[in-house]
């Protein structure tokens, strides 16, 4: 029942997805309401499987329910090791694994190292051999703890990702706010973007981030996580850019996704690092056998450093920190209910839930422990300047947002589990609320006002000097100058690179034709006209 | 004795394409020349992907045509078909049929239907080619069409006819040396290098990529698209190269080959114009292929291997996406936003589609190909492997920065209409279907494409046992100290094991395909 109710939980998304897909491939117009319900449908039947299994895990005591559908892709070497010269080289650092025994074995059908050696010790190994072995092995890990990408999996041509989804004290509370905050907003985005033209297009979007927050939440290997951490990166940054007739958004949008891509290529180094260190992509191998948060990680410490400075990259990229938390503001300029399901409540939040699940790693590293809580730190003091100063409502609760998510991750980097948990769910909760009233904060300040009789009281300066205020204030309405900085010293430099690459390219076709610019241009016109 | 297949598939695929080409220059209405060639292009794409299911059935490595015409003149099987080709001839068969199919009316007099059959039948002629001589001749011939619409167009040859005639002269140096230098399993350093050179100056390698975007600026989209897409330039790497090239320079090969996938991505970020955009997204692409071609790991191989199928087939897409919005809008800059959203949003939603499904994002056709490749390229240069991931990243955002482009902005009110024709939506329907069902049922062709790299892998292996790479003496000997003496001494043995005869390539393949019939691991 368990698994089937697993199983629906991540099928109710895909099944939305799958039918709004399928409708516009096949040009069938679906009505609003249409829409409307089968978004209402597929969550409703989501969350009640998502409450059915946290009743059966309370009521049996149960910590760790795992879905494993197979192998979505595997593939096994018929050979152990690859013929290349340098993959030799390799095979000579391995040597001291391989037992003498082992060299006569059949060649190894899909099975993984570990299996290999424990046929061998099977196979009659004196003591003494696996003494040798049990110190060739320490020191092969000693070994990758240097050089994190070279073990003895990678040698062997062998390759699976394991369909396999966890419900766990983590995933089950973040599967239950995702599936209750997105019933909740898309029951709100159906009257708010009433007879909207791009109604259609939000709620396909919308499908796309659904999903992509399940598969992330439930995610029990680190593949599957980055499937559904791309998927709500793709329904984010087309969200920002949804109202397309306008240049901002689609600017924003696009860089929305330049931010996320780049800490999607940490996520993705991280994940294949993991993967060849672990063996596999599982996170039962990476925080070893107990159950989350009592997870131990298996890997050495410079290893989990390595790593965890990989996925704490991409969670800062996630999550808006500092120094990438310039896109946030930009994000609002989405429509209001995907700001905030998105940037209030949900997709701010999965950089820190990343931390949350590989958080095995972070108890094997000070240093790594140290960097999260300095980042947090950082980021908190900068987003609580920044949001006092804004003149939107929406950025201010932006930046307020990510006061609270920089929070959280401080509590992540302390060590502390559960109360980022809660703190995370309250959060998203109350975030939600605010942004889905925006739209409507000056009819709520002159209720207020009404009510009172008075003006609000305005927020104190505190005793702080007149010259720091203003120096503060220019810093803070400046936003830190974060995204000027990272223009200018990242993006002016690449463009300007490429930019003299392309001139020099040009010319030098241009003089290699035997043309001069005026009737290459001309002959480029001539070409665009007739395409 | 290579297998048969049960009818002459490869011979008709490549038949029909030529008849058709003299059907169409024969033809002067050039509606019913697209007729002519749909028809050819459909009959085609029947027989490649009748041989392909054949040859899945034979369950060989390779296997030649029943009732080999071509055999019974050449005495030597020219066209045949085998695990690295088989899935490659329908893709491109497909790639072509869906470019002449999506030719909108208002284009038909100035694209020449006549010399796009002609060259697929050259292009699928040189993917089921294993003579190398053979690969070589229908390489060279492959380059006149695209020269000739150059020629009439009165655009400038010159940058294309010095590239792709060095790249002729190399390959016909370089195998004439391999030639005549016997039957040398390893051919000699030069003569790999002149060959290794001439398939980078086709693959358009940095810094010998310029005339890749000359082609693209002065040809038609559709021409330079089809020029490319079927990717020769890895055919020839795996038919002429990597047989006879030692692991190293494959390897140091690996490490341009990257360099230019992420030059090609950073290119592509920055271009104001739609078609150089596209010309050095697909380059950065192809290299990401031959990259992992090169990396000669089977993990790799087999993500290089996906990654051509998925890249032909997704950006083949996207390119005609883009051809699409040329017809409707003209040279596409990347200055200014299109709006073009409203009148078509079925291409939009193609042209995101196909690019998303190049840079191998999850749940399309090149996910699982992306990911062997990094992990491939990874495992043989941990830092430099890590190239792979930040080229696919710069490919993101300039693929993103494209679709604003192009389709976002204020919507404009034209008297003609814009919107999809049928044909189009055709070509969009089949490549969604291909592009989601590859990428949400990956298994059958991982596997598919990890056998063929696994049998192409003992290609080298017979070679690679004569005569073991040293990379560096001195390195070896510092090994050998650190060895465990029993470790050693058979490794000592293995260096005194009597070679085994020396073999060709082709004697290499024969007996690869009589492995894989009897089942030998």
């Amino acid at each position: 029942m368990l698994t089937i109710a697993g199983i629906i939980v991540v099928a109710a998304p895909l099944l939305l997805l799958a039918v709004f897909g399928i409708a516009t491939l096949l040009r069938i117009s679906l009505t609003e309401r249409n829409m409307a319900r089968f978004t209402e449908a597929s969550t409703v039947l989501g969350l009640i499987s998502a409450l059915f299994i946290l009743a059966v895990m309370l009521a049996t005591n149960e910590r760790n329910v795992s879905v494993v559908l197979g192998d979505w892709v595997r593939i096994s070497g018929s050979h152990a090791h690859d013929l290349s010269g340098r993959e030799e080289q390799h095979d000579h650092e391995a040597r001291p694994l391989e037992h003498p025994s082992e060299k006569t074995m059949p060649e190894d059908k899909g099975s993984d190292a570990g299996a290999v050696i424990k046929s061998v010790n099977e196979n009659g190994a004196t003591e003494k051999e696996v003494a040798e072995q049990e110190a060739a092995e320490e020191a092969a890990e000693n070994e990758v703890a240097h050089a994190p990408v070279r073990d003895e999996e990678s040698h062997s041509d062998h390759f699976h990702f394991r369909l396999k989804f966890v419900f766990d004290r983590l995933s089950v509370p973040f599967v239950i706010m995702t599936f209750v905050l997105c019933g909740v907003i898309a029951a709100f985005a159906s009257r708010y973007l009433h007879r909207d033209e791009g109604f259609h297009r939000f709620f396909i979007y919308f499908s796309f981030f659904q999903l992509g927050m399940i598969l992330s939440s439930v995610a029990g290997t680190i593949e599957t996580l980055f499937f559904g951490w791309e998927l709500v990166g793709l329904s984010s940054a087309l969200l920002v850019a949804f109202f397309h007739d306008r240049p901002a958004p689609v600017a924003n949008g696009l860089r929305v996704w330049a931010v996320y891509r780049v800490a999607d290529a940490a996520f993705l180094v991280a994940a294949l690092t993991l993967h060849h260190l672990s063996g596999s992509g599982d996170f039962d191998g990476i925080a070893g056998q107990g159950d989350w948060p009592n997870g131990t990680a298996v890997l050495s410490e410079g290893s989990a450093l390595f790593v965890g400075c990989l996925l704490l990259f991409a969670a800062a990229g996630k999550s808006a920190l500092v120094p990438f938390s310039g896109w946030l503001p930009r994000a609002m300029e989405g429509p209001t209910p995907s700001s905030a399901v998105f940037y209030g409540a949900l997709s701010v939040h999965l950089g820190a839930f990343l931390l949350l699940r590989v958080s095995s790693l972070l108890d094997e590293s000070l240093t790594l422990r140290i960097l999260v809580i300095l980042l947090g730190l950082i980021t908190m003091i900068y987003a609580t300047m920044v949001a006092r100063v804004q003149t939107d409502i929406k950025s201010s609760l932006a930046f307020s947002s990510l006061t609270q998510v920089s929070i959280i991750v401080v509590e992540i980097g302390f060590g502390l589990r559960y109360i980022p948990l809660i703190h995370i769910i309250g959060h998203a909760c109350l975030r939600t609320l605010q942004l889905i009233r925006a739209p409507s904060l000056l009819r709520d300040y002159n209720s207020m006002i009404n009510a009172i009789g008075a003006y609000l009281p305005e927020a104190r300066a505190g005793n702080v000097s007149p010259t720091m205020r203003s120096r503060l204030y220019r810093f803070a309405f400046d936003r830190g100058n974060l995204d000027s900085l990272l223009d200018e010293y990242v993006v002016r430099p690449f463009v300007l690179v490429f930019s003299w690459s392309d001139r020099m390219e040009h010319r030098w076709t241009t003089w290699l034709s035997g043309q001069s610019k005026s009737t290459d241009d001309s002959a480029n016109e001539k070409a665009g006209a007739d395409v | 004795m290579i297998p048969e297949l049960h009818f002459p598939w490869l011979e008709c695929s490549i038949l029909l394409p030529l008849l058709g080409a003299v059907a169409c220059g024969l033809l002067r209405d050039p509606v019913r020349s697209q007729r002519v060639a749909v028809i050819c292009g459909v009959l085609t794409l029947f027989c490649t992907t009748g041989e392909w299911l054949d040859f899945a059935l034979i369950g060989s490595f390779e296997a030649h045509d029943h009732w080999d015409v071509v055999q019974w003149f050449f005495r030597k099987d020219i066209f045949v078909i085998d695990e690295l080709s088989a899935p490659l001839l329908p893709l491109t068969s497909l790639l072509y049929l869906m470019t002449m199919v999506s030719t909108l009316r208002t284009k038909l007099g100035r694209f020449s239907f006549g010399l796009t059959l002609a060259s697929e039948a050259i292009a699928l002629g040189t993917l089921s080619c294993h003579s190398p001589w053979g690969i070589i001749l229908l390489m060279s011939l492959s380059v006149v069409p695209p020269w000739l619409e150059l020629y009439r167009r009165g655009a400038s040859t010159r940058v294309f006819s010095i590239h792709m005639g060095l790249s002729v002269i190399l390959l016909v140096i370089g195998w004439s040396l391999v030639d005549f230098t016997g039957d040398q399993p390893r051919a000699s350093l030069l003569s790999a290098s002149l060959l290794t050179l001439a398939v980078l100056l086709r693959a358009g390698a940095c810094p010998l990529h310029p005339w890749m975007a000359d082609l693209f600026e002065h040809a038609t989209l559709g021409t330079a698209l089809l020029f490319v897409a079927p990717m020769t330039g890895a055919y020839a790497v795996m038919h002429l190269v990597f047989p006879v090239a030692p692991a190293w320079a494959m390897q140091s090969i690996a490490v341009l080959s990257l360099t230019t996938a992420v030059y090609a991505a950073g290119m592509a970020t920055i271009q104001t114009d739609a078609r150089r955009f596209f010309c050095f997204l697909f380059l950065s692409h192809s290299s990401l292929v031959l990259s992992g071609l090169e990396i000669v790991t089977t993990i790799g191989l087999t993500g290089a291997l996906c990654v051509w199928i998925s890249v032909g087939l997704s950006l083949g897409g996207f390119g005609l996406t883009l051809r699409s919005m040329e017809s409707r809008i003209g040279r596409i800059s990347l200055k200014r936003y299109h709006g073009m959203y409203e009148h078509t949003p079925t291409l939009a939603g193609l042209f995101l589609l196909t690019g998303l499904a190049s840079i191998g994002f999850p749940g399309t056709i090149g996910f699982i190909g992306m990911e062997l490749l990094v992990e491939g390229a990874v495992d043989v240069y941990p830092l430099v492997g890590l190239a792979v991931v930040v080229a696919a990243a710069l490919n993101s955002i300039a693929i993103l920065r494209a679709y604003f482009r192009i389709f976002t902005g204020r919507k404009f009110e034209t008297s003609v209409m814009l919107r999809s024709r049928p044909s189009e939506r055709f070509a969009v329907t089949v490549l969604t279907i291909l592009v989601l069902g590859g990428g949400l049922w990956p298994q059958p062709g991982v596997a598919s494409r990890h056998h063929a790299a696994e049998a192409l892998m003992k290609l080298r292996r017979p070679h690679e046992e004569v005569a073991p790479p040293v990379i560096e003496p001195q390195d070896e000997e510092a090994e050998d100290e650190v060895l465990p003496a029993e470790t050693a001494k058979q490794h000592a043995e293995n260096q005194n094991q009597p070679t085994t005869p020396q073999r060709t390539p082709t004697e290499l393949r024969d007996q690869v395909a009589l492995i894989q019939v009897r089942g030998d691991p």
